[in-house]
Formats: structure tokens, C-alpha cells, sequence
């Protein structure tokens, strides 16, 4: 087949950069995601003390509300700016800050209960461990993005955001719905999964 | 060196398996060295099986997994000689033929279908081969059924020793396991061992008996042996487990059955009280200082688990895991700086005067 | 980021003009290094990096052997010894194998595919500058371990660090932490380098450099990033786990409390297994340019080829427990690793008997990337070998551990990897520094390093079935094995003057070497349609590509590939 001639160098099309390069490390993240997953289903039933995840965890409602809703402002805050609707945008970009600030306090919150109320530590058991050591790298998670989220909304605020950067836009929104779909697995694998695990 | 021979060269078994094919290629190494056996040993008794060659297996199941072993040795054997033929013909037939021979290119050829095809499933034919062998060998080494009468071993590896129980017997020793010969006609006598880790991961290995398991912390392993012939196997701890790890060796000590017995019958009893005087004192300082935090001699305040069970110490043959042979001038050496044998170890120097070594010796010899 | 497309064929970039060089000062080298986002620069560092970390492993299993020579030595103590290995082994696998993959793909991958950079320079300097700290940090330890105020002690846990040697109660002090950090560290670097070759493959190809006529090094480097991406991770997930138990208490390895110690073997295989392959990528790119140039022929079967790297990648994720034979995994988990690990074979069969065809047929040019190459072919089919026998767990009892391990990996990396590394130096010379090696110094070097090592690591396989396990410091003089442990050791002295035939080599090429043009070996890649050295920005003029070996279309009109493809 003699395609070569039919090519034309100005048609040349390839992937953006940026947005390969985040869907790459996006993949990083999850292979880093999925060692401490399967530690913690590993462990799930087999620590040799307690506490025991069903006597001390109770289910994150009002954190999960927060942050999957979160996945939908930072889809409304995209449209308008691909729309050219800069207040929308800096509105609806803040809501998603805010969500993702109140999931961090409300993980806080959980985490003073559980040491200070419930004596759980990372190092009570291996369900300590586990436990600490996933939520808290996907509450790490969520910190980095949060501070990204601030980052552009800062430069949205003071006016500097053009119609170029929606590049950078598009990658951090999603950095932040990789680190929602995390959350459905920690939801599952910590919160539904192992309460229901005898011990 | 002193007591180095470099004349002293092995031929491991397999080579006599594939003569004269590879004896070829170990010429090489053994032009003008080679002895071409391994030295005569002066026959004590019992024999010691110094060379561990996996493939001069002297127990069933070091025996049974020579079978795949020997296949994918012959296979892969084979591929070798065939693509080496064919490297050397490209090698020799396309090679470059004067100057001028450059000025032209040679046809260009992209690829063939056919023969990719060809390359692709026989290999694969190979592999499914190799892949059923292999399991039925696995099931039929790993899964094998042990008899209820089976003699059961509990070994339990320690930073850098041996801990050796025989449950139903009710004997515990270090480093030296005894088992009864079995025989490959006749009933089979295994004896099953239950591998388990005080500390770090070790590794149970005696290249003539079996095969290597691990002895993992917090989890339960098993292997089994089945001995032909009476002697002493030697083996080595085969996972790194810390400073020490080659100083971790194991001696298997395969009996008659009547000397097995005698052997049992030994270790149930008592040791001997001592009678000379220096010995009396030894039993005194022994207990005096703190040896007995470690170490454990029957029906005496000595309760220690931390280092070997000194019962019987004085029939064992080796010292220290095996570093050094079990005589009074290397236990000597032993008590008095462990670590100039056994640089790292756990049992610390004492800083005895010589009277309590030369007792503590006395004592310790006492030991039957 | 669309391409600026130069129409002018004669148009050259300036030279870009900085404040404050002076040429030649120390200083401006020094600044031309540390600040430089060069993919040529940074790939050269990367190389230079890795061949200095090789000389000090090197050193390193120098000190090993002679300790080794004879039964009952004192050369080393113990602890040095161990630390010697462990060190070794990091070093070679973290510090040499990957930077020097990553230095080959930073310096090739963008001349290759027709592109004026990476895509993103300054992450790539950045990975570079972790690397080479990750490095400077572990060797630290030798200084600082215990901490500055004694005799330091370099981490001894083995490269593997396998649990529960690595927890507080048996690993004490802190040379265990610094083999963590360093890794974690090291691992960013990877991760970012092997993500910023990824995304360069994919949106920086120059006009019709479709993925179909990337060069099978491309192919290779792609592959090698994919599985840096999903493996290193893991690994950093490993180093996060030991952190935290040895910092904060926790579990994960502590099997005095639960923990599980077969946990880390399987996490750090699942990240180690597809490291070997990550190590032996370049090995496979390299010889897939050198031999069909040598040859004078294209490589046989391009699209099976780029199927077999990808197959194996694809299925190196699945046969990590193939290390764990012997820890008591069921029979049904053991048969399927033996499954799983003999299927690797298959792929790498079609790449070697694809290298034969592409030489078969051709006209052989025994330059020394061909010759090093040959050498590869040769080490890499004993190390295939011996690695099916690996493969069959029965065999494995026995093998595990022993010696034939270390003589199968180390025909793999030295005989294998370290080979092709020679040829791909050799090959890239002359566009590097537009000076021709010399090749009497050349052959001395190949000769005297593959006899050396054949005399190093062929007795090993021997030793292997004699029953001597791995890492051991010492061992009695009765066992058999001393005379084949001082063969070795002679080995080493042997590979060791080879090298220094290299880096001699090197040196007086660059000084005194015939200049080379910008096309000394009349090859096909687009690598050599620019000058040698290559100026900063690549290419003058993008090329626009219209088959697999476009300088072949340019040189042959009347033939070219693209009416074959």
C-alpha cells in the first residue's frame, strides 16, 4: 500500500503533551494505589488485637457527599470555561476547592476520633496499619490536589488565566477525578468491604 | 592458604550424565588441573558426603526431581547446539569477502510469515511440554502424602543455628539432625520436617537429600527426606539471613535404624554427672555465670532458649553451627572469643579467666 | 504543542547567547552541566553517571571474589562483605542498568523520531539530578549510617531486603533507612524520566513517523517506560511500608505482630520481575539497530519483533512469584509460575531467531557494535537457557539461591545487557563526539572482557550444583568448591583489564580518534541524518519520514522501503 505520498506534514496531528503526561501519572498513581489496596485486603480479618474495624469505623457520609460532588463542580467549572465564562468558572472552581478542604477536615476529624476516642494507631495492628497508611495516601492525594485546585484559582482570581492554560485546567481536573475514583475503592475496600469481615 | 589444593577439582554429576557433550567445555576449566574425582577422603566412620552435587541425589525426593531436571537440561541442550550451529553458519557464511563486496547491498528482505510461524509454535510445543512435567513433578514432590508412622523433625531456624525437635520422642538438639536410613526397594522410612523461623527468614537445604524450602517467621513450612545411605550430609542455610549466614550449616546424619535407636535412646537420658574436679567446677561456674540465661541443659536450673540446647553437647560433632569441629581446643577457642570463630555472633565473649575456660570445657565435655 | 516546521533548508538556528561565558572556564562547564536541559547533555550524564557507579560496583564484586579466592579467607569480614553485595547489587540494578537505559533513550529517543527535545526538558533534568543524588545518598551511608559521629556503615540487608531483616530488631542504626530513601528518591527520578520518554514518543514524532516505522529502539525505550511506569511504584510503595515501620511502628513486616514476611517478597517481586526486563530493554534496542546495519540488511519481521517486546513486558507482570519458589506456595501457585515464567521464553526465542535471520542473507561488517553484539547473541542464548531451567520449579529447589543464580543473571546483565551497552557506545560514538573509536583498542577490550567474563561466571553455573548458596561471606575447605571460586576470581582481573582497554579507549578516541563524519557507518536511522555531534536543537530542517529507515529511502530513490512496507 503506497500511503506515503498521500501525507501531508501540516496534517500531522498527535496527543497533547500534558494531557499524556498526566493520564502516565495518573498510571503511576494507581499501580502506588493498588500495592497498599491489596495490603490492606491482605490484612482485612487477621490482625491479632483490636480494635477491629467493625467496632471503630463508621461510614464517611458527609466526606463522600463532598467529594464526589466535587467531581461534578470541577466538570461545571471546565464547561465554562471552555465557554469563556470566567466568574462561572472561578465560582464553580472554588465550590471544588471548598468540597475537597472539607473532605480533608472531615478525614481529620475521623482520624482525631479514631486515636484519641478509639485508641487506634498505626501501629495498634496490622488493621492500624493498613488502615492509616491507604487513607492517608489518598488523603495525601487530595491535599496535592486541593493545593493545585488553589493554585489555579488564585491566578483565575487575579485575572490571569487565558484561554492557553486550558491545558493545565483539563490535566489537574483529572488528577481530581482520579483521586475521587480512589476514594470509591477506599470507600469499598475499607468502609463496606472490611466491617463486614469476622475477625 | 594453607590447605589450599588447587588440584582438587569435582566434576559435578550431570556432566557424566551428558558426556562427552559437555566434558568438553569443563576441559577448559580443568586443563592441567583437573584430578577428575574428588579427592579420597581417609574413610571415616560415618562417611561424610562432603560434595553435595544435586545430581548424585542420595534421598527420594532429590532423586524425583531430576526427572524434569534432566529433561529441560536435554532440551535446553539442544537448543543451544542448534541456534550455535546456525549463529556460527551466518558467521562464517555472510562474512565479509574483500572490499569491494561492500559496494553493493544485499537483498533486502522484510520478513517472512511462514517462518516466524514455524519459530512461534515450536517453541511453544516445547514450553507445554515442559509445563506438564513440571506440575506432575511439583504435586508429586510437594504433595506427597507422608505414612502415620513418618518420624517427625520440627526445625526451627535461629540467627545462625539450628533448633531441632523431634516431638514425639521429646528430644530437642542444634544442628545436627538424625534420622533413620530408608531404602528404595523395601518400606519407606521419610521422615517429615516441619520448618519453622524463631526470627528471619532461613532456608532449609541439603543439595543430596531434597530440594530447598524456606523457613519463613509466623508460618509454617514443610519438606520431607528420604535418605538411601547412611553418612553425614552436609548443607547450608540458602536464604540470607544476616551477618552470619555462612556460617549456618547443617548436618543431616543418616543412621541405621539400629543406631538411630541407640541415638534416641542416648538423648532421653540424663547426661552423665561430672566426677574430676575441674569439671565439678565447671557445672558451678557454668551456673555461676550467665550461660544459663541462654542455654538449656535437662533437669538443671539451665532453662535458656536463646541459644542451642546443651544437653547432649558433648556427642554433637561440630561447634557454632558447624564453623569448627567439636574438640576441646576449639571449644576453648569458642568460649573464650566466639567471635574470632564466628565474627558477629550472638554469644558474647565472657571475658572468662582461663581456670573457668579450662573448667567450662571440662564440664561442657561431660555432656554425653 | 504543535511543531514549527523550518521550511528553509539552509536556515540555522543562533546560537543561543547567555550572560556571563566565558568559554572554556571551569566554571561554564560546570554551569553548562548543571543548568542544561539538553537532551544530549543529560543523556550523556546519565551515561557517564552509570559507567562511574559502575566502576565502584565493580570495585565492589572485585573485593568479593578475593575474599572468595580461598576457602576460610579473612580478606573481608563479614559485614563488610555483606554490605558489599547489597551495595553491588543496588548499585548495578538502580544506579547502572536504568540510568544507563535512560541515558541511551534520553540521547536517542528525540534524534529518532525527528525531534528538537524532550517533551518536557526541565522534568528531565530533574530526573536526572534525583538519580544521581539517589546515589550520592546511599553511598553516603558508607560515611554516615550510625550517624556522623561514628564509623559509618553501609546498609546489608541485600539488594532484595527481604523481611524481616529489615525491621528495627534486626536491622539496627540506620543503613537500612538509607537504602529506603535512597530508592524511594530514585524511584521519583525513574518514574519522571520514564513518563517524559513516554509522552516524547507519542506527541513529539516528526510528520509521518507513524508508530509503525518507529525504530525498534523506540519501540524498546516505550516498552522499558511502560513498565517503569507500573513497576517502580510498587517499589515505592515497598520503601513507604519499611519507612513507616521503622520509623513509626507500624506492621506491614513485623511478624512478631502479625505481619507477613512472604507479603514483602511478593510486593517487592510484583516491582522486581518486571525490573529485569526493564533492565534487559536496552539490550534488545540496541542490538535491534546494530544488527540489521551491520548486516546490511532491514530486521527481520519488524511488526513480530515489537510484538515479542510487548508480549514479554505483558507477561513479565506475571511471574514474579518464580522468585518464591521455595517459600512454600501451593503446588497449584508454583505450577502457575512455571507456567507463566516458561511463556516468557517464547517471545524471547522469536526475538534471537529473528536477529539470526536478519544477519542470514545479509553482508556482515565485523565492526565492533556487530562484534559486541555477536557477543551478546552468544551470552544472552546461555542466560535464556539456564533461565528456563530457572523456570522449572523442581529444577529451582535445588537452584535457588545457589550460585547457578548468580551465573544465570549475571550471563543476563554482564553477558547480556553490559555487552550490548559496550556496542551501542561504540555504535553512538561517532554521533556523540564525531570521532571514530579505535578499533585494535576495541577488539582488545571485547576479547579480554568475554574471556574474562566467561572465566568469571561459567564455573558459577558448576558451583551452583555443588550445593554453594549465595551470599555467603565464607566457606570450609572441603566442600568442592575452591577450585572453581579462584577460577573466578582470575576471571575478574581478566574482565577487569578489559574495561580499562574501554575507558582508555574512550579517552583516546575522543582525543585522537579519526574524525567521523556524520554518517560513519552508512545506517539508516534519523538519528544520523544531522551532524555529529548533533547541534542543541537536533534538526535544522524537521524531516518528514515515509518508511521505517528513511535514510535508506534517501539514499536508495530507485528502491525505497515504503514500497515494501
Amino acid at each position: 500500500m503506497n500511503y506515503a505520498t498521500t501525507e501531508n506534514p501540516a496534517d500531522w496531528k498527535l496527543p497533547s503533551p500534558r494531557k499524556l503526561g498526566i493520564l502516565t501519572l495518573i498510571l503511576a498513581e494507581s499501580a502506588l494505589f493498588t500495592i497498599f489496596v491489596v495490603a490492606y485486603l491482605f490484612y482485612m480479618g487477621k490482625s491479632l488485637n483490636g480494635p477491629y474495624p467493625h467496632e471503630v469505623l463508621e461510614f464517611p457520609l458527609l466526606g463522600t457527599i463532598a467529594l464526589f460532588s466535587s467531581s461534578g463542580t470541577i466538570f461545571l467549572a471546565e464547561r465554562c470555561l471552555h465557554a469563556g465564562n470566567k466568574p462561572g468558572f472561578s465560582l464553580w472552581w472554588g465550590v471544588t476547592a471548598a468540597l475537597g478542604v472539607y473532605f480533608l477536615y472531615f478525614t481529620g476529624a475521623e482520624w482525631y476520633h479514631l486515636i484519641f476516642e478509639k485508641n487506634l494507631t498505626l501501629a495498634s495492628n496490622t488493621f492500624g496499619t493498613t488502615f492509616y497508611s491507604l487513607v492517608g495516601l489518598h488523603a495525601f492525594h487530595v491535599i496535592v490536589g486541593v493545593l493545585l485546585l488553589l493554585g489555579i484559582l488564585i491566578s483565575a482570581l487575579r485575572g490571569r488565566l487565558h484561554s492557553d492554560h486550558t491545558e493545565h485546567v483539563e490535566a489537574i481536573s483529572y488528577y481530581w477525578h482520579f483521586v475521587d475514583c480512589i476514594w470509591i475503592v477506599v470507600l469499598t475496600v475499607v468502609y463496606i468491604l472490611s466491617v463486614r469481615v469476622p475477625q | 592458604m594453607a590447605g589450599v589444593s588447587l588440584f582438587r577439582f569435582y566434576i559435578p554429576g550431570f556432566l557424566k550424565t551428558f558426556t562427552p557433550f559437555a566434558t568438553a567445555a569443563l576441559l577448559i576449566f580443568t586443563a592441567g588441573t583437573a584430578s577428575f574425582a574428588a579427592e579420597p577422603q581417609a574413610t571415616p566412620t560415618p562417611e561424610i558426603h562432603r560434595i553435595a552435587d544435586i545430581f548424585q541425589p542420595l534421598s527420594r525426593p532429590a532423586e524425583l526431581l531430576l526427572e524434569p531436571t534432566h529433561l529441560v537440561l536435554l532440551i535446553c541442550l539442544g537448543i543451544f547446539l542448534v541456534v550455535l550451529a546456525v549463529l556460527a553458519y551466518v558467521l562464517i557464511k555472510f562474512r565479509p569477502r574483500g572490499p569491494e563486496d561492500h559496494l553493493e547491498e544485499p537483498p533486502q528482505v522484510y520478513g517472512s510469515y511462514n517462518i516466524e510461524m514455524a519459530w512461534t509454535v515450536i517453541p511453544c510445543l516445547i514450553v507445554f511440554v515442559l509445563v506438564l512435567v513440571s506440575a506432575r513433578s511439583i504435586v508429586e514432590i510437594q504433595d506427597r502424602p507422608m505414612p502415620e508412622d513418618a518420624l517427625q523433625i520440627r526445625l526451627i531456624g535461629h540467627q545462625w543455628w539450628w533448633e531441632i525437635q523431634y516431638p514425639e520422642l521429646g528430644i530437642i538438639t542444634a544442628n545436627e539432625i538424625h534420622v533413620p536410613v530408608s531404602s528404595k526397594d523395601g518400606k519407606p522410612r521419610p521422615t517429615h520436617i516441619i520448618l519453622e523461623s524463631a526470627d528471619v527468614i532461613h532456608s532449609f537445604w541439603v543439595p543430596q537429600l531434597a530440594g530447598k524450602t524456606d523457613l519463613v517467621p509466623n508460618r509454617v513450612n514443610h519438606t520431607w527426606i528420604e535418605p538411601f545411605k547412611t553418612g553425614v550430609f552436609l548443607g547450608n542455610c540458602a536464604e540470607y539471613c544476616g551477618t552470619q549466614h555462612a556460617n549456618m550449616l547443617l548436618r543431616v546424619i543418616v543412621q541405621t535404624p539400629e543406631d538411630f535407636q541407640k541415638w534416641v535412646e542416648n538423648q532421653k537420658q540424663l547426661p552423665s554427672e561430672p566426677k574430676d574436679v575441674i569439671a565439678i567446677q565447671g557445672k558451678k561456674d557454668f551456673y555461676d555465670l550467665s550461660c544459663v540465661a541462654c542455654h538449656k541443659i535437662d533437669s538443671t536450673p539451665a532453662e535458656g532458649v536463646f541459644g542451642p540446647d546443651l544437653t547432649k553437647f558433648a556427642i554433637r560433632q561440630t561447634l557454632g553451627a558447624g564453623v569448627a569441629a567439636n574438640t576441646p581446643e576449639n571449644l576453648h577457642a569458642w568460649l573464650f572469643q566466639p567471635d574470632s570463630l564466628k565474627p558477629g555472633c550472638y554469644m558474647p565473649d565472657m571475658k572468662l579467666s582461663p581456670q573457668q575456660l579450662d573448667s567450662l570445657v571440662a564440664y561442657l565435655q561431660t555432656l554425653k | 504543542m504543535s511543531q514549527e516546521i523550518i521550511i528553509d533548508e539552509n536556515y540555522r538556528m543562533p546560537e543561543p547567547v547567555r550572560v556571563g561565558e566565558e568559554t572554556g572556564s571551569l566554571t561554564r562547564v560546570m554551569q553548562q552541566l548543571v543548568f542544561t536541559v539538553d537532551h544530549k547533555k543529560l543523556g550523556l550524564m546519565y551515561i557517564g553517571a552509570g559507567l562511574l557507579f559502575f566502576v565502584i560496583a565493580g570495585l565492589l564484586a572485585g573485593l568479593m571474589r578475593i575474599q572468595l579466592a580461598f576457602p576460610n579467607n579473612h580478606f573481608l569480614p563479614p559485614d563488610v562483605f555483606n554490605q558489599s553485595f547489597t551495595m553491588h547489587g543496588t548499585t548495578m540494578v538502580f544506579l547502572v542498568g536504568m540510568p544507563l537505559a535512560f541515558g541511551f533513550a534520553n540521547y536517542l529517543v528525540p534524534l529518532m523520531i525527528g525531534a528538537r527535545d524532550m517533551a518536557f526538558p526541565r522534568l528531565n533534568a530533574f530526573g536526572f539530578w534525583v538519580f544521581f543524588f539517589s546515589g550520592l545518598f546511599l553511598y553516603f551511608s558508607y560515611v554516615g549510617a550510625p550517624g556522623l559521629y561514628a564509623a559509618g556503615s553501609a546498609p546489608d540487608v541485600g539488594w532484595f531486603a527481604y523481611s524481616p531483616l529489615t525491621t528495627k530488631a534486626f536491622s539496627r542504626g540506620h543503613s537500612t533507612d538509607y537504602w529506603t530513601l535512597s530508592l524511594l528518591l530514585g524511584g521519583i527520578g525513574s518514574v519522571a524520566t520514564a513518563l517524559n520518554i513516554l509522552v516524547t514518543v507519542f506527541c513529539m514524532r516528526c510528520p509521518g513517523m507513524t508508530l509503525g516505522r518507529l525504530p525498534i529502539f523506540v519501540w524498546c525505550m516505550v516498552v522499558l517506560s511502560f513498565l517503569v511506569i507500573l513497576a517502580l511504584p510498587c517499589l515505592s510503595a515497598c520503601q513507604i511500608m519499611i519507612s513507616l515501620d521503622r520509623y513509626l511502628g507500624a506492621k506491614f513486616f513485623d511478624t512478631q505482630a502479625g505481619g507477613d514476611a512472604v507479603l514483602w517478597q511478593h510486593f517487592f517481586w510484583i516491582f522486581g520481575h518486571p525490573e529485569v526486563y526493564i533492565l534487559i530493554m536496552p539490550a534488545f534496542a540496541i542490538t535491534s539497530e546494530v544488527i540489521p546495519v551491520f548486516s546490511r540488511k532491514p530486521i527481520f519481521g519488524y511488526p513480530i519483533m515489537v510484538a515479542a517486546v510487548v508480549a514479554i513486558a505483558f507477561i513479565s507482570l506475571g511471574v514474579w512469584a518464580h522468585h518464591m519458589f521455595c517459600v512454600g506456595m501451593v503446588s497449584l501457585a508454583n505450577a502457575f509460575f512455571v507456567t507463566s515464567t516458561l511463556l516468557v521464553s517464547i517471545p524471547t526465542g522469536i526475538k534471537i531467531f529473528n536477529w539470526l535471520a536478519t544477519m542470514y542473507g545479509g553482508k556482515l561488517r565485523f565492526e565492533l557494535p556487530l562484534i559486541f553484539c555477536i557477543g551478546f547473541l552468544f551470552q544472552f542464548l546461555i542466560a535464556g537457557l539456564t533461565g528456563v531451567m530457572l523456570a522449572v520449579a523442581p529444577f529451582t529447589w535445588q537452584l535457588s539461591d545457589s550460585y547457578f543464580v548468580v551465573a544465570h543473571f549475571h550471563y543476563v546483565l554482564i553477558g547480556g545487557l553490559l555487552f550490548t551497552i559496550f556496542a551501542g557506545i561504540y555504535y553512538w560514538y561517532p554521533k556523540a563526539f564525531g570521532k571514530m573509536p579505535d578499533h585494535k583498542l576495541g577488539l582488545w577490550h571485547f576479547w579480554l572482557f568475554t574471556i574474562g567474563f566467561h572465566v568469571t561466571f561459567l564455573p558459577q553455573h558448576f558451583l551452583g550444583f555443588l550445593g554453594m548458596p549465595r551470599r555467603i561471606y565464607t566457606y570450609q575447605d572441603d566442600r568442592g568448591w575452591d577450585t572453581m571460586n579462584l577460577i573466578s576470581t582470575i576471571g575478574v582481573a581478566i574482565q577487569a583489564a578489559g574495561i580499562l582497554f574501554f575507558v582508555y579507549n574512550l579517552i583516546y578516541s575522543y582525543i585522537w580518534g579519526k574524525k567521523s563524519g556524520d554518517d560513519p557507518w552508512d545506517a539508516w536511522t534519523l538519528e544520523w541524518a544531522t551532524t555529529s555531534p548533533p547541534p542543541e536543537y537536533n534538526f535544522a530542517k524537521l524531516p518528514v519520514v515515509k518508511s521505517r529507515r528513511p535514510l535508506w529511502d534517501a539514499k536508495h530513490p530507485e528502491d525505497p522501503d515504503w514500497k515494501h512496507e
